[in-house]
């Protein structure tokens, strides 16, 4: 078995990853993308924490959480996106900048 | 060098290089086809990390039931505006420093750390049914968050069908 800072430096990695694709593409979809991986880093450092305490399963329950808790988050967020969408014709966040259509 | 190792590695690798791609990634539906391949290799990842029911709902949940209402909003949305969906790139060089400064300070507080190995661990843990401990433990000591995340869930997916649906604007 790999000793655990493999998956800690790898979710460190993902998260990282994730930053940068947020910060740097021009799509709404693309930025939920970049969110998702940030949300399964931390999760894989909670996974991998939890192997270390055999009888816990905190870790595990709060995995289990955040992935519920990021299903809401992309479907609110792709909702959200197609409205946008339809009413601005547009899916680069920086157009996105009239209060009243 | 034993199977799970090797496996360890494959898993890893595969992440690593797919989060690569995506930061190249030019099209929103290979991004997404990208996004796919690290969910499932962390899957993996979770099964050697002894968390087989994490992997089994990451397959379930996330790969899925996420990235085919992802696949679903690229599709809707190209067929709105009739071309296919290009990204663009903005800030690259301050986005990617930004990351790299991250990713280095991660880097430099783990490895101050010292962690105890995980083959101890892995002794005590071959007797442990995991999967059944996680369902009665979400029975039992964690019902009161899982019946609020069912209500959460339940909120979210009634206001995106609200917010989705088009019957009260007369365009499209």
């Amino acid at each position: 078995m790999a000793p655990v800072h493999h998956f800690l430096y790898l979710g460190a990695f993902l998260f990282s990853t994730g930053l940068i694709v947020i910060i740097t593409k021009r799509n709404t979809i693309m930025v939920l993308l970049g969110l998702e991986l940030m949300l399964n880093a931390s999760n894989l450092n909670l996974v991998a924490f939890n192997s270390l305490h055999p009888g816990s399963l905190q870790g595990q329950m709060f995995a289990l959480f955040v992935i519920v808790v990021a299903v809401c988050e992309a479907a609110v967020g792709l909702a959200i996106v197609l409205r946008v969408y339809r009413q601005y014709r547009t899916s680069v966040p920086d157009h996105v900048n009239e209060l009243n259509q | 060098m034993n199977a799970p190792l090797i496996l360890f590695y494959f898993f890893e690798a595969a992440a690593a290089i797919a989060a690569v791609a995506l930061l190249f990634a030019r099209s929103v539906f290979y991004g997404a086809l990208l996004v796919i391949v690290i969910l499932l290799a962390l899957a993996g990842l979770y099964v050697l990390a002894f968390a087989e029911f994490v992997a089994v709902t990451q397959i379930l949940v996330y790969a899925g039931g996420i990235l085919v209402v992802i696949i679903f909003g690229i599709m809707l949305t190209s067929r709105l505006s009739g071309k296919p969906l290009v990204v663009e790139h903005t800030l690259p060089v301050s986005g990617g420093l930004v990351g790299l400064a991250f990713f280095g300070a991660l880097v430099y507080a783990i490895a101050l750390q010292t962690f105890p190995t995980s083959e101890s661990v892995a002794k005590t843990s071959t007797t442990f049914d995991a999967t059944q401990t996680v369902g009665i433990a979400l029975m039992s000591d964690y019902v009161l968050p899982f019946e609020t995340t069912g209500i959460l869930l339940l909120m979210a997916l009634i206001g995106a069908a609200v917010m989705a649906s088009d019957n009260a604007s007369k365009k499209i």
